[in-house]
């Protein structure tokens, strides 16, 4: 490879890293800024901090958006893991292309189109059973679900198709059922892209503005609904703090969770190599 | 082997006493194949599924008075017949008034033009990261994903302040002497743009990136040897064998562009009229539940091919995945 094309990658590079980078930085920066014009440099000041942690309305919506993530990516997880295991294993199954169709089609579907229709389900729904009693943190959590599964099934089959089979394949001919093979053996395995599925849905769901508006209820405002209504008006340096502690707080989860992953990784490694199980056939 | 077939061989035999748990165990490993597949099944058709054939219904009916806004299709007669109505209003309103197709056009123009410059911005990226030695690849790589962890919203958000007439990137400009007067992007299709790449670039460089990276590089070595431009060698070599990527980016990028909300709300001008903006109007400011779900369907339609198309090239991946083991 010559130099030239290779400088060529290389400042194309930095141009896309420094465009990913730098509005976030701007933002994060401008958080600390006295004045209250967002544009126009005050001096220091963590003045917006304050007055973040004391805004109520804020505070309530991050608390329902909260418990709704939690909600959320547990059982994306439990569905999203069910879903890929049913779509490695299983082989050729009756209504499997109906099923992946299913399985990957949230992944691109505009939000707007999933926000509609999933009230309008619930509607009916109400009409029909009674059950959702109106709209709320339950319809949000099933509408996220939903989507969420699409997501976390994508990094588990990923994770499953790269498993190495022989361990299970070995408690099974010392007689384990699949029951407690799974639980024993393929759980812990794929555990660190249960870690990053579960990770990956709470952060969808807390990034959800456009589907929680359709199906919340009037006391059920998510925090990027109440953010979006301020935003609306015009920037504010108290939208700037709560950034900045979203951005580090994912950073840092991220970061964290990618670590622990790598430790597990290559225990996993040490441990297999060492060990050496000659099971073929 | 299959989770839950063939288990039930050894558990025939019962205790006496059956703890709960025994019991729980010897019905998961009997029935634990369906229960893997039936739970997620069936969330997925009534949760996924069906909303569309009641947005479908909904588009027929007409906007009522009333809770739920619309009325039903079908209704029992005095002398004992169903009646079925369907209302083509609706769909005849979205060919009629005009705003309507310029919306769609617009939808589609910007998210082919933004899907263009992220292919632009991704590429040489993606290839510059599958080129990478493998220590600097991991970080790099974990630099693009990182920013789609921190909130969408705050992101787009983040633009604002930078492309405002008075923002920092015309601040900037006009200190250097660059131009005299404020850019006009904010509020324009421009703005659209810039937010629709920004968001959407981890899309379009991991898949790229995925194609790139198990690229022989004897291909490429070969093709020197024998004295083809690197250039000519980019073209003829790595683009076609880069291609399943290409698609896959573009199109996860094109199909949310088309509905996007945000960011024309947030970045564009009152009259950047996208698809998602106006379902969104007619939803939340006219109330207009009819006329709604006939522009998510008219959406839905538009969408079909693009969706099909990166489905394919999911299920293509997912066998050559299975296959490669």
């Amino acid at each position: 490879m010559n130099w030239r094309r290779d400088w060529f990658t290389l400042s194309w590079m930095a141009f896309g890293f420094a465009f990913l980078y730098v509005p976030i930085l701007l933002l994060v920066i401008y958080s600390f800024n006295e004045g209250r014009l967002v544009t126009v440099w005050a001096g220091w000041s963590t003045k917006w901090y304050g007055e973040l942690l004391r805004d109520e309305q804020i505070m309530g919506a991050a608390w329902i958006s909260l418990r709704v993530a939690v909600m959320n990516a547990t059982f994306a997880t439990v569905l999203g893991t069910l879903a890929a295991l049913a779509m490695v294993r299983f082989g050729a199954f009756r209504g499997r292309t109906l099923f992946s169709g299913m399985l990957s089609a949230p992944l691109v579907m505009p939000d707007v189109i999933t926000g509609l229709s999933s009230l309008l389900l619930f509607v009916a729904m109400e009409q029909l059973i009674g059950w959702p009693e109106g709209r709320g943190i339950t319809t949000i959590t099933i509408a996220h679900v939903t989507f969420s599964t699409a997501y976390v099934a994508v990094v588990i089959q990923s994770r499953l198709v790269g498993m190495d089979r022989s361990i299970e394949e070995a408690a099974m001919d010392l007689g384990a059922r699949p029951a407690k093979v799974f639980l024993v053996i393929t759980i812990p395995v794929i555990a660190p892209a249960l870690v990053a599925g579960w990770l990956l849905a709470f952060t969808l769901s807390l990034d959800d503005l456009v589907i929680a508006s359709f199906v919340s209820g009037p006391a059920s405002s998510t925090l990027p609904m109440v953010v979006f209504s301020s935003v609306r008006l015009g920037v504010s340096p108290e939208i700037n703090a709560l950034a900045t502690i979203l951005v580090v707080v994912a950073s840092v989860a991220i970061l964290g969770a990618g670590w622990a992953m790598n430790r597990q990784e290559r225990l996993t490694k040490a441990l297999t190599e060492k060990r050496e199980i000659p099971v073929e056939g | 082997m299959e989770a839950g077939t063939g288990a039930s061989a050894g558990g025939g035999a019962a205790p006496v006493r059956t703890h709960w748990r025994t019991r729980l165990s010897v019905y998961l490993n009997t029935n634990g194949r369906r229960l893997v597949l039936g739970v997620p099944y069936l969330w997925l058709l009534l949760f996924f599924l069906l909303p569309f054939a009641i947005v479908l219904k909904i588009s027929f009916a007409e906007f009522a008075i009333g809770v739920p806004p619309y009325s039903d299709l079908l209704e029992l007669t005095q002398d004992g017949y169903f009646r079925l109505t369907l209302a083509l209003s609706n769909y005849a309103y979205l060919f009629d008034d005009p705003q309507y197709v310029i919306a769609y056009t617009n939808s589609l123009r910007i998210a082919a033009v933004s899907t263009a410059f992220a292919l632009l911005v991704g590429f040489p990226m993606a290839y510059g990261i599958a080129k990478a030695p493998k220590g600097p690849r991991t970080i790099l790589l974990f630099l693009v994903v990182l920013p789609f962890w921190t909130s969408f919203l705050i992101r787009v958000y983040a633009w604002i302040g930078i492309l405002k007439s008075n923002g920092l990137l015309n601040n900037l400009l006009i200190s250097l002497g660059i131009i005299d007067d404020p850019l006009v992007i904010l509020g324009s299709d421009w703005g659209v743009y810039i937010g629709i790449v920004y968001s959407y670039l981890p899309f379009m460089v991991l898949p790229l990136y995925a194609t790139l990276e198990k690229l022989d590089p004897s291909l490429l070595e070969a093709a020197h040897d024998l004295g083809c431009r690197p250039w000519k060698a980019f073209l003829t070599i790595t683009l076609p064998l880069a291609l399943p990527g290409i698609v896959a980016g573009s199109m996860l990028v094109f199909i949310p562009a088309v509905g996007e909300f945000v960011i024309p709300e947030l970045l564009g001008g009152a009259d950047t009229f996208m698809i998602g903006r106006v379902l969104w109007n007619e939803f939340f400011l006219n109330r207009d539940w009819p006329v709604a779900s006939a522009v998510a369907m008219a959406m839905l339609i538009l969408l079909v091919a693009p969706i099909m198309i990166f489905q394919h090239i999911q299920a293509k991946q997912a066998d050559g995945e299975g296959a490669g083991r």
